[in-house]
């Protein structure tokens, strides 16, 4: 056993100053209609691609202390942890590949869906530019790359969930999910006779440790995972994807899926994969649950990996000119 | 640690064993999903001088184009490997690649390519973008930027020091199948 220290990251007044947004730059709420995000969002990418949440920079720590002494486990992390500092420092991307870059958008009544997905895309074609972003977006045969992060139809990049909701604050959850782990996604349909497994948690279970086993090293393990149990095939994988949304620190409000969360957890640590598939004691940081309705003949649980790099941010807009990111 | 430059003999790579780390520098050429498709496909001579005996890296890096005209890498780490598993061993055959740079491991077609040609899979670490962008030096040239597109591209850049993991050897070993095989076991005795 080793210690590790968390690596600090530059002060959050270094990453400001380089800050693309006007110092007096606010969201008019008083003319929703008229709002222009390009510059928030356009900052949000920027911060997201090199800078890695907290809570994921903590975890990665914690599961290097569990690692043998000059292990390659324990090396693999030591270089993770290395290149989240440069990544920082540098303002560079923390990975080459910056994923399918994915928001949620909560908004109030009056702002203009149709606008704000303009600005998003002017602004993921901005920091593309700006080599924040890889050109991820090519057509799916040809493998035809615009160049610019956007599909000429608008409708699969960047990927643009919008609701309109009760508060008066305008909030944008980004995600960037890299293409290695997103492969290694998988859906289950239970009861399943290969696996053992039926419609319960035992067979949820089943299908967790199946498709972590799977995956190996390839989703640039230790992995994170949304497991949404229930849903039609659409629904099950987008709440899987939308649970890695969550801090590596929350708690599941479902006390029994928490349990089941942290014992499967432990046992998915004992399975030997380890950092980036080289064998250790640290295969998974995280793993999120949560149950939704389903149709009585279709029993779906839906997996969603996201690599140790998992970048995500949320942006708050209040109705006072506020603006946060976290 | 071992050193290696390229261009590199079959000696050298034969030398080389599962669990060797090594610091490679050199010339290296990125190729993944559109490339490896195109190299089987379409066999091109021009590609001869350029992979004989040298390292290809399976990576879509993030470039920058500096104001003279020059590139620069600002993130470039490894892509999964295993989706070139139909493709990989044709390529080291066909153009005598010493080795094959990337992450998550490859199959047994791979591995029989290896060891017929003399050559090894090098594993890096998934993720480290800016850290490993740092140890290239220069892009020398890059094919087929129009027809791939960036991150699929035929870049050719000079590296120094990049930090790699053998993990499968021109003998047949793999330290992927290995993990695999005990993680196997261990989800069998997890869900008894």
């Amino acid at each position: 056993m080793t210690s590790c220290s968390v690596p600090t990251l530059t002060p959050i007044e270094a990453v400001e100053a380089q800050s693309v947004l006007p110092a007096d730059w606010q969201a008019d709420f008083q003319n929703l209609a008229a709002v222009d995000l390009q510059p928030a969002v356009l900052e949000l990418i920027r911060r997201t691609s090199s800078r890695l949440p907290q809570d994921v920079i903590e975890a990665l720590a914690a599961g290097r202390a569990t690692e043998t002494k000059d292990s390659r486990g324990a090396n693999a992390l030591d270089t993770m942890l290395e290149n989240v500092v440069l990544a920082d420092s540098h303002g560079a991307p923390l990975c080459q590949d910056t994923g399918t870059v994915i928001f949620w958008v909560r908004h109030p009544f009056g702002l203009s869906q149709r606008r704000a997905k303009a600005q998003i895309r002017q602004a993921v074609a901005e920091a593309t530019k700006r080599s924040w972003l890889r050109p991820n977006c090519v057509s799916a045969l040809a493998a035809k790359n615009p160049g610019n992060n956007l599909d000429p139809f608008g409708e699969s990049h960047p990927v643009i969930h919008f609701e309109e909701w009760e508060h008066p604050t305008v909030e944008i959850q980004i995600m960037l999910k890299g293409g290695g782990c997103e492969n290694v996604g998988a859906q289950y349909r239970l009861p399943d006779v290969a696996l053992g497994a039926g419609r319960d948690l035992k067979g949820v279970r089943k299908c967790i440790i199946d498709a972590v086993v799977k995956a190996q090293g390839q989703g640039c393990s230790p992995g994170i995972l949304g497991v949404a149990i229930g849903g039609d095939r659409v629904v099950g994988y987008e709440r899987s994807k939308e649970l890695l949304l969550r801090k590596l620190t929350d708690t599941n409000p479902n006390a029994e899926l928490a349990a089941f969360e942290s014992a499967l957890l432990a046992d998915l640590n004992t399975l030997g994969i380890g950092p980036m598939g080289y064998g250790g004691a640290t295969t998974v940081l995280g793993l999120f649950v949560e149950e939704l309705w389903r149709h009585p003949a279709s029993f779906y649980v839906s997996i969603s990996y996201m690599c140790w790099s998992s970048r995500r941010m949320t942006l708050t807009l209040d109705a006072q000119g506020g603006i946060a990111f976290q | 640690m071992i050193k290696l430059t390229t261009p590199l003999s079959e000696a050298q790579i034969r030398a080389l064993k599962v669990g060797d780390e090594v610091l490679l520098s050199g010339n290296v050429i990125l190729s993944r999903d559109t490339g490896h498709k195109f190299m089987v496909e379409k066999k091109p001579d021009w590609l001869r001088p350029i992979l004989e005996n040298a390292v290809i890296y399976h990576c879509g890096p993030v470039v920058a184009k500096n104001p003279d005209g020059t590139w620069r890498f600002v993130a470039s780490g490894p892509t999964t490997s295993i989706r070139e598993e139909p493709y990989q061993a044709e390529v080291l055959e066909t153009y005598t690649v010493r080795g094959v740079i990337g992450k998550g491991g490859m199959g047994p077609k791979t591995s029989a390519g290896l060891q017929k040609v003399g050559a090894c899979y090098f594993h890096t670490t998934g993720g480290a973008g800016a850290l490993l962008a740092e140890r290239v030096k220069r892009v020398i040239d890059v094919k087929m930027l129009e027809e791939f597109g960036s991150p699929e591209a035929f870049w050719i850049i000079e590296v120094e020091d990049f930090p790699l993991v053998v993990t499968m050897d021109s003998h047949g070993g793999s330290l992927h199948d290995e993990v695999l095989k005990a993680s196997q076991e261990r989800a069998k005795a997890l869900t008894a």
